[in-house]
């Protein structure tokens, strides 16, 4: 691959990683957000496939494609059927995610302002070595920060869950970007930690909605008031 | 030289003033057709301009002068930033003053009389108006900087001219994600800033929802003709700068009366196209609540944002 398009390449899907996202933050409905994420798993993979193309290693390409499969393909089919099951229970009322704490606007120019914040603080880190990968390593951060963000402002388990694996995406885009690579080893590692939190947590929606008959996390005041 | 470009500057106000109104009736017969009517043909838009136009003038009583100004501003304006923006030369004698916080501020001079008008009327549909449009303008213009920025930092200028050349003979500038973030942030901001239908209905008179028409109820005859002009121009305008600063293929970079000759039919082929994209897209898509509009305004205002950041972060730039 020669060098400009690999640039051109990288640079693309770093960008599709960010306004994935971004989506994330800005629709309401649950169904929309699970899509985004999948999207960003598809971006996520391309990063770990563009990079595996240009230095030539087979592995990495490799992991690439697991995380394609995992990310776009297995997580977002088990939030779907999380989704369909909360759908066949509740009607269409649960299926929105109805008021985040913060309103959509106010969190679309946070997150303006937490990728600015990412490139602040990446920039003695792009310094080091500025490779392409490495001028592409705040957008990881950004994610991170953003993931923060849903996580800390989203109401509904589901998509709190789809916050916590914003998070993870940064992280391992970020650790992609910044070391060109981590050991097959510890991708599976981390992989299977995500896979297995997902599906824990899933449980866990399942037995809150059994128990409370909603997922509004605001709702369980039980624990503590009484 | 110099006819040539004088040439090119009265030829992109002629067929932005002639083309406006024939890209409105394309526009709405593609969506007749769409909706399985037959659709009044694409003339008629000319057809009711020469009808007002014929009327005799008549204004409300107790309205100043805001109210009679504020159509022939509204046209003069959009007239202006035709002439500076480069739709089918960039080479023309008044390119060094085409600079892009000029014609976002003479665009926004035509919104500002417009809501004047609105308010001057004194009636509550006027007031209710104005205060949407400025609402939505208000969020709409940074939008439009934010994103021409994004593309004008790898050109190192905001003169529009220099960054549709830099584009034309660099391809590569448009495909990265800045470029595609950016495109995209525009494209919504000139959604919004047309009133077209995520923001506002322009074919609705139903109080509750419209914003452009609420302002200009009082108006007839002639007045109405120029505002109904004015509207169509500014369409045409902003379209063919979004289609200038992403597509500018065919756009005559050099004095040459070869290249002018094709960039009017280029020029009118891409407006063509986008006209009937958006047209499709107007059938397809549902009017936004008045309260999500901001919401929608604040996505693309990211977009852009992003745009400019990612043109700065990732290596497309230097």
């Amino acid at each position: 691959m020669s060098s400009g398009l690999y640039t051109q390449l990288l640079d693309l899907a770093c960008g599709a990683f960010l306004l994935a996202a971004v989506i994330v933050l800005w629709r309401h409905e649950l169904a929309a957000l699970v899509r985004a994420f999948a999207l960003q798993g598809v971006a996520l993979a391309a990063i770990a496939v563009f990079l595996g193309g240009h230095e030539e290693r087979w592995d990495l390409i490799a992991v690439g494609l697991g995380i394609g499969v995992l990310r776009a393909g297995v997580l977002p089919y088990l939030m779907r059927r999380a989704l369909a099951a909360l759908a066949a229970d509740r009607g269409s009322e649960e299926v929105r995610e109805t008021q985040p704490l913060v309103n959509v606007a106010a969190s679309l120019l946070t997150a303006a302002l937490l990728t600015l914040l990412a490139y602040a603080v990446g920039r003695p880190l792009t310094r080091l070595d500025p490779t392409p990968a490495a001028h592409a390593l705040p957008v990881g951060l950004a994610v991170v920060l953003i993931g923060f963000f849903v996580l800390a402002t989203r109401r509904r388990a589901l998509a709190q869950v789809v916050g916590f694996l914003l998070l993870d995406n940064g992280i391992t885009a970020t650790a992609f970007l910044a070391t060109s690579g981590v050991p097959l080893i510890v991708e599976l590692g981390v992989s299977f930690d995500v896979l297995l939190a997902v599906l824990v947590l899933q449980i866990l929606t399942t037995r809150m909605r059994e128990a409370f008959g909603t997922t509004d996390i605001d709702d369980l005041r039980e624990l503590h008031d009484r | 030289m110099n006819g040539i470009g004088y040439a090119a500057v009265v030829g992109q106000v002629v067929v932005v003033v002639g083309g406006a109104p024939l890209l409105a009736g394309w526009m709405r017969q593609v969506r007749a057709r769409l909706e399985g009517r037959a659709g009044a043909g694409v003339l008629q838009p000319w057809r009711d301009t020469c009808k007002l136009l014929r009327k005799e003038p008549i204004t409300p009583a107790g309205t100043g002068p805001a109210f009679r100004a504020a159509p022939a501003l509204l046209v003069a304006t959009t007239a202006v930033a035709t002439a500076l923006v480069p739709l089918l030369s960039t080479d023309t004698p008044v390119s060094s003053h085409a600079d892009l916080v000029v014609v976002v501020a003479l665009v926004a001079l035509g919104t500002l009389a417009l809501a004047l008008a609105g308010l001057d009327t004194g009636t509550a549909f006027g007031g209710m108006g104005a205060s949407r449009e400025m609402t939505v303008a208000a969020l709409v213009e940074p939008t439009i900087l934010l994103s021409v920025f994004a593309l004008s930092m790898p050109a190192g200028t905001t003169n529009i001219p220099a960054i549709v050349a830099g584009a034309a003979h660099h391809p590569a500038r448009l495909a990265s994600p800045a470029g595609l973030l950016a495109v995209a942030a525009l494209a919504v901001a000139v959604l919004a800033e047309t009133g077209r239908i995520p923001v506002d209905n322009p074919s609705t008179h139903l109080e509750l929802t419209m914003i452009h028409e609420a302002m200009v109820l009082e108006y007839a005859g002639p007045d109405l003709a120029l505002v109904e002009l004015g509207a169509q121009m500014r369409l045409t305008l902003l379209l063919g700068l979004l289609s200038s600063l992403f597509v500018p293929w065919g756009i005559a970079t050099s004095g040459s009366w070869g290249a002018l000759a094709v960039a009017p039919v280029l020029f009118a082929a891409k407006l063509c196209l986008l006209g009937a994209a958006l047209a499709t897209a107007e059938v397809c898509w549902a009017k936004v609540r008045l309260f999500r509009v901001p919401e929608l305004l604040a996505g693309s205002f990211l977009l852009a944002l992003l745009a400019v950041t990612a043109s700065y972060v990732l290596n497309g730039a230097p």
